[in-house]
């Protein structure tokens, strides 16, 4: 039984952390490189604006980061309950 | 040394490079074949990842599909690397736990039904032999532009070399040939871009040339490379660059290319040959680093292929004349003899307007000028990558290594899909459901069969090809959108999934998807057949054909929802199968079932 609750304890992580890094994934391309592109068009990079950067550069350059953050914290999670290997 | 004779050399000694790896990497067991063994690092893993997954498209065809279209087609750079983000936390670790062979086996298992494996198989081969078409005609189009054999030559060649390595190396052969084939074609890629942004801005890494001003002596010298480009365009009479006008479209069609690339069974077993799950995590994290290497360039190479184009039409700028004909560049000519690019001086004053004879604008800037329409009438878009270097004025060499990696993108993907065909064959069908007392030895000569079974089909599909290339790529990604990728992923995340509402759901989305393509684009693609025509008008809100996957993928979704709630729950082995791919220990032991 106590093995049972730590398992549902180290999805529900698992989930937590899937579901903040998606948010960001979403933000950064469907937010920032495309919907909410008209907000940041004040920021100007490279002679056009901040939400053609992350169309373009700026969404990759996230993923790249996310990916590689969920893999270090959830190597620790595994670690932290004991289902590593 | 003329050029094709230096095509031939670097062409051949890249054939002799993956030869070789495929005599030291042969697979002696059906694990090997399938799995390489699962010995490979995830580093190594992420290269032959990317590899896998760039194919003649990627390399090829997408900085023009960027060039010409702007920042809506950014949709491409979103949709194509996002997808890893969706395969590394909700596809890939679970199912290199769950450690078996291939994607149809997981919904088999999991969904503890036949009838569930064969609708899974169905689904990949439709996927996957669609796909493998593009691989084959571009590959023949490389070999036929480069090495001047016929495209039929071409196409044997090319399947004869990935008969030689596949056959033989199986997943273990194949993986490192797609280690060789990554180091090719990024090389090539990046060598002539780096030269093109020099040139223009200075700056010697082409993804920051995008951003940065242009360099002294060229056009807007000192102002930013993208405000020079929109400034030319629009007063040509073309779109902005940097704008877009149907927000809506564009994320729908980045979400159809996300979850599309998410479910490609080609990529996922790729994640089925490392050692761990810690490793499928790292390794699709360095899959998107080596990806990412070609992609954060690409809209560097189709912004600056652009703006030179235009600039070699307009040499002395939009206020003077247009290029004479007599002066138009070495490499226009060596284009102009494959019919991919063309010009027709149609007001007869021996200079050639380019413009968009489209719009509003570009009339009324022609007819102020006594134009009588766009001059340069071909330019077929596939030719800016493969004419970069020619461009950039570089050497032969230069030119040969685009030649190789224009090979090696489309050979890498195309011996990926074929691996994953031939074991859905061998594994899925022939052990699990037509001869379960299958011998090993009798199941890995039974996959090196399907494996060359496969090749035959998609040399003979590459040489007749049915005529709708294009749509067909439409219909992987809608397909593996709408099929595998919601399948695979409620497998994992829902105890309560049971087999009727996997295979109803499956079904619904294949059904659905093929449905709304076929309308529009002809029953089976048969030109003529289609019951409305693929305009926007008749589209039903608005959404083209080649957006359909996230709607595919909602109904597969919702069918599975409510046919699952109304039937049994899946009985408890099932579940117990969830509880314990859902955690890592354990898959290493997995490595020699």
């Amino acid at each position: 039984m106590a093995e049972n609750s730590d398992n549902n304890a180290y999805w529900a992580a698992n989930i937590r952390l899937v579901t903040i890094s998606l948010v960001i994934w979403a933000l950064a391309s469907y937010g920032f490189g495309i919907l909410l592109r008209p907000l940041i068009s004040g920021i100007e990079v490279g002679g056009t604006d901040l939400g053609f950067w992350f169309a373009q550069q700026g969404s990759i350059l996230v993923f790249l980061v996310l990916i590689f953050f969920y893999a270090w914290r959830m190597n620790k999670i595994d670690k932290q309950h004991g289902v590593d290997e | 040394m003329d050029q094709t004779t230096l095509n031939i050399i670097v062409v051949g000694l890249s054939f002799a490079l993956y030869f070789a790896i495929a005599i030291w990497a042969r697979a002696g067991s059906t694990s090997e074949f399938y799995a390489a063994g699962r010995g490979v690092n995830p580093v190594v893993n992420g290269m032959a990842t990317a590899a896998d997954w760039m194919s003649a498209a990627s390399f090829i065809s997408m900085a023009g599909l960027i060039a010409f279209v702007g920042y809506t087609n950014s949709s491409f750079l979103m949709g194509w690397t996002g997808g890893y983000v969706l395969m590394a936390m909700l596809l890939a670790p679970y199912l290199r736990k769950f450690g078996k062979y291939t994607v149809p086996e997981f919904i088999g298992d999991r969904y503890y039904s036949n009838t569930a494996r064969v609708v899974g198989v169905i689904c990949l081969i439709v996927i996957s032999v669609t796909y493998v078409i593009g691989q084959m005609t571009g590959a023949g189009v490389a070999f036929s532009r480069f090495l001047e054999v016929s495209s039929f030559w071409g196409l044997i060649i090319a399947s004869a070399v990935v008969f030689v390595y596949a056959v033989l190396g199986g997943m273990k052969g194949i993986t490192y040939t797609q280690v060789a084939q990554y180091c090719v074609l990024i090389v090539a890629y990046t060598i002539p871009a780096v030269f093109i942004s020099l040139q223009l801005t200075g700056n010697p890494i082409p993804g920051l040339g995008l951003f940065s001003n242009m360099a002294p002596g060229e056009v807007g010298a000192g102002e930013p490379l993208l405000a020079t480009l929109n400034g030319l365009l629009v007063d040509l009479g073309f779109n902005e660059y940097t704008t877009g006008s149907t927000p809506f479209l564009m994320a729908l069609f980045t979400l159809s290319l996300m979850i599309g690339t998410a479910g490609l069974p080609h990529v996922i077993i790729r994640f089925f040959t490392v050692p761990k799950v810690a490793d499928a995590r790292w390794s699709a994290g360095w899959a998107l680093v080596f990806i990412a290497l070609l992609y954060l360039t690409a809209p560097a190479v189709g912004a600056m292929a652009r703006l030179n184009i235009t600039t070699t039409m307009w040499p002395q700028g939009i206020e003077g004349e247009a290029v004479a004909i007599e002066d138009l560049p070495d490499w226009f000519r060596t284009w102009e003899v494959t019919g991919l690019l063309g010009v027709e001086d149609k007001n007869g004053d021996g200079r050639i307007q380019y413009y968009n004879e489209a719009s509003e604008a570009g009339q009324a800037f022609a007819a102020e000028r006594g134009y009588e329409g766009n001059e340069l009438v071909t330019f077929n878009q596939d030719i800016l990558v493969l004419a970069n270097p020619e461009i950039a004025q570089l050497p032969g060499w230069v030119i040969a290594l685009i030649a190789a990696g224009g090979i090696a993108a489309a050979l890498s993907t195309a011996a990926g899909l074929l691996l994953a065909i031939s074991s859905a064959i061998s594994h899925d069908l022939i052990k699990s459901v037509i001869n379960p007392n299958i011998s090993e030895k009798g199941e890995l000569l039974a996959a090196r069969i399907s494996m060359a079974g496969a090749i035959v089909l998609a040399t003979y599909l590459g040489l007749n090809p049915p005529g709708f290339a294009a749509q067909v790529v439409a219909l992987a990604f809608g397909l593996a959108a709408a099929t595998l990728f919601p399948t695979l992923m409620m497998g994992i995340f829902s105890k309560r999934m049971n087999s009727a509402g996997a295979t109803w759901g499956m079904l619904a989305g294949l059904i659905l998807t093929c449905l709304y393509l076929f309308t529009y684009l002809g029953w089976f693609f048969i030109p003529g057949t289609n019951m409305l025509p693929n305009t926007a008008d008749n589209w039903i809100l608005g959404i083209p054909p080649t957006h359909f996957g996230p709607i595919g993928a909602l109904a597969n979704f919702a069918v599975a929802y409510f046919v699952s709630r109304a039937t049994a729950a899946p009985p408890a082995h099932i579940q117990e199968l969830v509880e314990s791919v859902r955690v890592p220990r354990g898959a290493g032991a997995a490595s020699d079932h």
